[in-house]
């Protein structure tokens, strides 16, 4: 049968509402997750933790818990198969080596992983590991985060300019410290993964946002042969930078490799507390020294936060400074401290979304300060090139997003003026806040085969973690093939199909648009000059890696602007964020459906970070106090208002489709919108996060600056 | 003689009985997912804080993290797999699809197992916190983003689907109500 592409040519599907391809089955609980998959003779396994902070197991008191009901085996450092955790995985990085679990006796923080119990069934390994008893030679810890240190390591710096000399100069200087505390992911989906051997190959299905990644990761750990491990992660329950190689793969594997069964292994929404990741609390201090008219001489941002005791994680929040304004004097540097905590890890906008609180609130502070009109402020202090790096910009359309945020905010009206405006009991604000996050792209491999029943397949090892991902790909494949989406099936989540980027760093789509462009370019050229399908049908390969490393040196962001309006009783301290707007310009807009959802989803997410979200670590015991979803606030339906994201035209030059990224630049700039808000409703700058009701309540005339 | 530790029981789940043999500690939750393939509830937390395995008990929400199976028998229990009808989508889980009321989707059936009772007890005259007038003469308040924000708080969004859940959930009320759908009413 001749099948040709341009019998229904259709082209123009980026750019336009889709629903999500798998809809229906998220809707109808038909979509399975990774702890969703039945397996025969599947045997449950239950992770136990320690109880203190820092020493040494002494004895896992296993015999005893082996007589229980249903208990097939305990797992701990004396006799958990071996792992190598001594190797640089695939995104150019070694493994926090907590992630090799059961290798020896050090506990190295609250929550360390001490045992796997493995039973028949859920009910009768939870019994047992909360039964087992475990021997500690308890140590002094230290888990105090209390902002500056004298062994505060200094990993990353920038100077530029006489930092002193300059702020000496300055009209008008902000000098003010800020602090954000430990947040968590809590994706929805608890940490789930079912390991197996099959066939002589190890199956792991799991739920991550990468599984060649975690595949790659599970291969050096195990010394197994590449080609014999296999990672399928087909549906995802939210990731947000903390769904990669964890201690439950690890777990499952090493269990289904002595039981020879498949064994699953799925977090406690507590144990995620302690063993999936977080972000690290950040203390900041800025300087910004300008002269009267605004315009920026001085400009220091100092960013310390916390590491574990055996790998270096740096929150890198004085990079965002480095992209967003340029002064004469220009220091940035971020330090980390070690303690018995657990290692932190990348969590939405790492970096960006702690940093941009501080130097957004401080860019606020200096419009206050100076007198001006705070979007005024940042256009005096647009840069023309990277502060930092002197290299050109991609595309900066910071100030479109401005402007068109203002005219739609209704911005030209506000009264600068705080502590003015009343709607009975509570007082009303309004904010602002740049936002920026990188654009970036890495290389991946893609496979589109085009079968002679006119339809085409794509296979690429992308991971849908809520993004619209799956969509996204159909999309720009039908419109490389010039046919229309429904002609095209998209399968991901499986190593399998060969290396690709993770969902992270918000660069999963752009990249894995590229591969699948490029394969899908050549298929359709082919399928042009040829007759025919063959019967198994025809497929071209894509790796994009030469194409990205040609990239030229720039800097390539996406930019918005955020706005927000507040009310805040004093006399409860209550803040209600009552609008928000955000003002994008993130490159080629693929899906404008999911994409809104997902841009909304981030400033939700700043919602949350500036009112709600906080960790609390007990100095004695070293661990949290209320790790679980009542303990530790994330926004829910009644904190959040109408929202609204929409963007300004930004196409990506050198991108096939034109993208940039959009999964993180929505937290950015967020929460500082918020505080500013907090600030012109009532007076009083809040440098601290969350803005909980205590600190609005004792933030009095006395203590106009918290 | 040492007491039982299961029970034969026997569970009505949309619809159909469900004759099984559990552990007295087994879940609902548990039950459906790991004993029925019954997987579309989701557990978030099993501990009744994040609303993602909610289910209907006799047509009323209910966390299935926090019931025992044992304690589901001869209750009509209705999950997100008896939600709709056949082939049919219920008005939700349409207006969900249609206005993207999800990103990741591990919330969904839960949101929308919420949303059909929320929609249901609000018709019902039930007030929230939100209510002005709470008099039963007053009938049901108009059905506002602010009411249904209130009444779906028991579902957790990491995601931050909120804005488009609201919306979904309006247009569904206005579709069971057989009015004209409104966009302005969760503006």
């Amino acid at each position: 049968m001749t099948t040709t592409t341009g019998s229904t040519t259709a082209t123009g599907s980026v750019g336009t509402a889709h629903t999500r391809v798998e809809g229906r089955d998220k809707v109808t609980g038909a979509a399975r997750y990774a702890g969703d998959l039945p397996f025969s003779e599947l045997a449950h396994g239950w992770l136990a933790l320690s109880t203190v902070a820092r020493g040494r197991i002494r004895s896992v008191e296993s015999a005893a818990v082996l007589g229980m009901p249903g208990v097939l085996t305990v797992l701990h450092h004396q006799n958990a198969p071996r792992v190598d955790s001594d190797y640089i995985g695939v995104l150019g990085v070694p493994p926090d080596p907590t992630i090799a679990l059961f290798q020896h006796d050090r506990v190295q923080h609250a929550g360390w992983p001490v045992a796997l119990v493995v039973a028949e069934t859920s009910e009768q390994a939870r019994e047992a590991a909360e039964a087992l008893v475990v021997h500690y030679e308890e140590e002094p810890h230290d888990v105090a985060f209390l902002g500056e240190r004298p062994d505060a390591n200094p990993l990353d710096t920038t100077e530029k300019g006489d930092l002193e000399s300059e702020l000496a100069a300055s009209a008008v200087v902000v000098d003010a410290e800020y602090t954000t505390p430990e947040e968590h992911h809590n994706p929805m989906e608890p940490h789930a993964a079912t390991a197996r051997w099959e066939g002589g190959r190890l199956e792991v299905v799991d739920s991550n946002q990468g599984t060649t990644w975690v595949a790659d990761e599970l291969v050096k750990l195990f010394c197994l042969d590449p080609a014999s491990v296999r990672v399928r992660s087909e549906h995802v329950g939210g990731g947000f930078g903390g769904k990669g190689v964890r201690a439950h793969q690890v777990a499952a594997v090493m269990a289904a490799t002595v039981l020879q069964r498949p064994v699953r292994v799925v977090m406690t929404r507590r144990q995620m507390f302690s063993i999936a990741g977080y972000r690290s609390p950040t203390a900041q201090r800025i300087r910004l020294g300008a002269d009267a008219d605004g315009r920026l001489r001085a400009l220091d941002h100092r960013s310390l936060n916390l590491t574990s005791t055996v790998y270096e994680f740096t929150e890198p929040c004085a990079g965002v400074g480095r992209v967003l304004y340029d002064a004469d004097a220009h220091h940035t540097s971020n330090r980390v401290v070690r303690l018995d905590v657990p290692t932190p890890t990348w969590m939405r906008a790492p970096g960006e979304a702690p940093g941009s609180f501080a130097l957004e609130s401080a860019l606020d502070e200096l419009a206050e300060k100076c007198g001006i009109d705070p979007i005024a402020l940042r256009a005096r202090n647009e840069p023309e090139r990277g502060p930092v790096s002197g290299l050109p910009f991609s595309s900066r359309r910071l100030l479109d997003c401005f402007r068109e945020g203002a005219r739609r905010f209704g911005w030209a009206d506000r009264d600068p003026r705080p502590g003015l405006r009343r709607d009975g009991r509570w007082l009303l604000g309004t904010g602002t806040a740049a936002s920026s996050f990188p654009a970036g792209a890495a290389p991946s491999t893609a496979a589109v085969t085009a079968q002679p029943d006119g339809t085409f397949t794509v296979r690429i090892a992308a991971a849908d973690i809520g993004t619209g991902a799956r969509t996204a790909i159909t999309l720009v494949t039908a419109d490389a093939l010039e046919v229309a989406p429904d002609r095209v099936r998209v399968r991901i989540g499986d190593s399998d199909f060969g290396p690709a980027m993770i969902a992270g760093g918000s660069m999963g789509t752009r990249s894995w648009a590229w591969a699948v462009t490029t394969a899908a370019r050549e298929l359709r050229e082919r399928l042009a000059l040829d007759a025919g399908i063959p019967p198994e049908g025809l497929t071209v390969r894509s790796d994009t890696s030469e194409a990205i490393r040609a990239l030229a040196h720039k800097e390539r962001h996406s930019f918005g602007a955020q706005f927000a309006e507040v009310a805040v009783d004093v006399t409860t301290g209550e803040v209600r964020v009552r609008r928000m707007l955000g003002i994008f310009a993130a490159g080629r807009i693929v899906n404008p459906l999911t994409a809104r959802n997902q841009l909304v989803g981030g400033m939700i997410w700043g919602i949350s970070m500036a009112l709600h979200e906080e960790a609390v670590r007990d100095q004695v015991s070293g661990g949290h106090a209320g790790a679980d979803l009542a303990g530790y606030h994330v926004a829910t339906h009644a904190d959040v208002p109408l929202i609204e994201a929409d963007w300004v035209d930004d196409p990506d030059p050198d991108d096939p489709v034109g993208i940039k990224g959009i999964g993180e630049i929505g937290i950015v700039g967020a929460a500082a919108a918020i505080a500013n808000a907090v600030w012109h409703a009532t007076g009083v700058r809040h440098r601290s996060l969350p803005i909980r009701p205590d600190r609005v309540l004792t933030a009095g005339e006395g203590a106009r600056n918290v | 003689m040492a007491p039982p530790t299961s029970s034969a029981i026997t569970l009505n789940i949309n619809g159909e009985k469900y004759t099984l043999s559990v552990d007295h500690r087994t879940t609902l939750l548990d039950a459906l997912r790991e004993r029925l393939d019954l997987t579309g509830t989701k557990k978030g937390c099993d501990q009744g804080q994040c609303g993602a395995c909610t289910v209907l008990l006799d047509g009323r929400r209910a966390v299935a993290c926090l019931q025992l199976a044992v304690s589901a028998e001869g209750r009509e229990v209705t999950t997100i797999e008896g939600v709709a009808e056949g082939e049919r989508l219920h008005p939700v889980q349409q207006a969900f699809l249609d206005l993207d009321g999800y990103q990741c989707g591990y919330c969904t059936p839960g949101q929308i197992c919420s949303a059909v009772a929320v929609i249901e007890e609000h018709a019902a005259g039930w007030p929230s916190a939100v209510t002005g007038d709470i008099r039963p003469e007053a009938g049901p308040p108009p059905l506002t983003a602010e009411e249904i924000r209130e009444r779906m708080s028991g579902n957790l969004c990491r995601c931050g689907a909120y804005v488009s859940i609201v919306q979904a959930v309006a247009r569904a009320a206005a579709v069971e109500a057989g009015a004209e759908e409104t966009g302005e009413a969760v503006a």
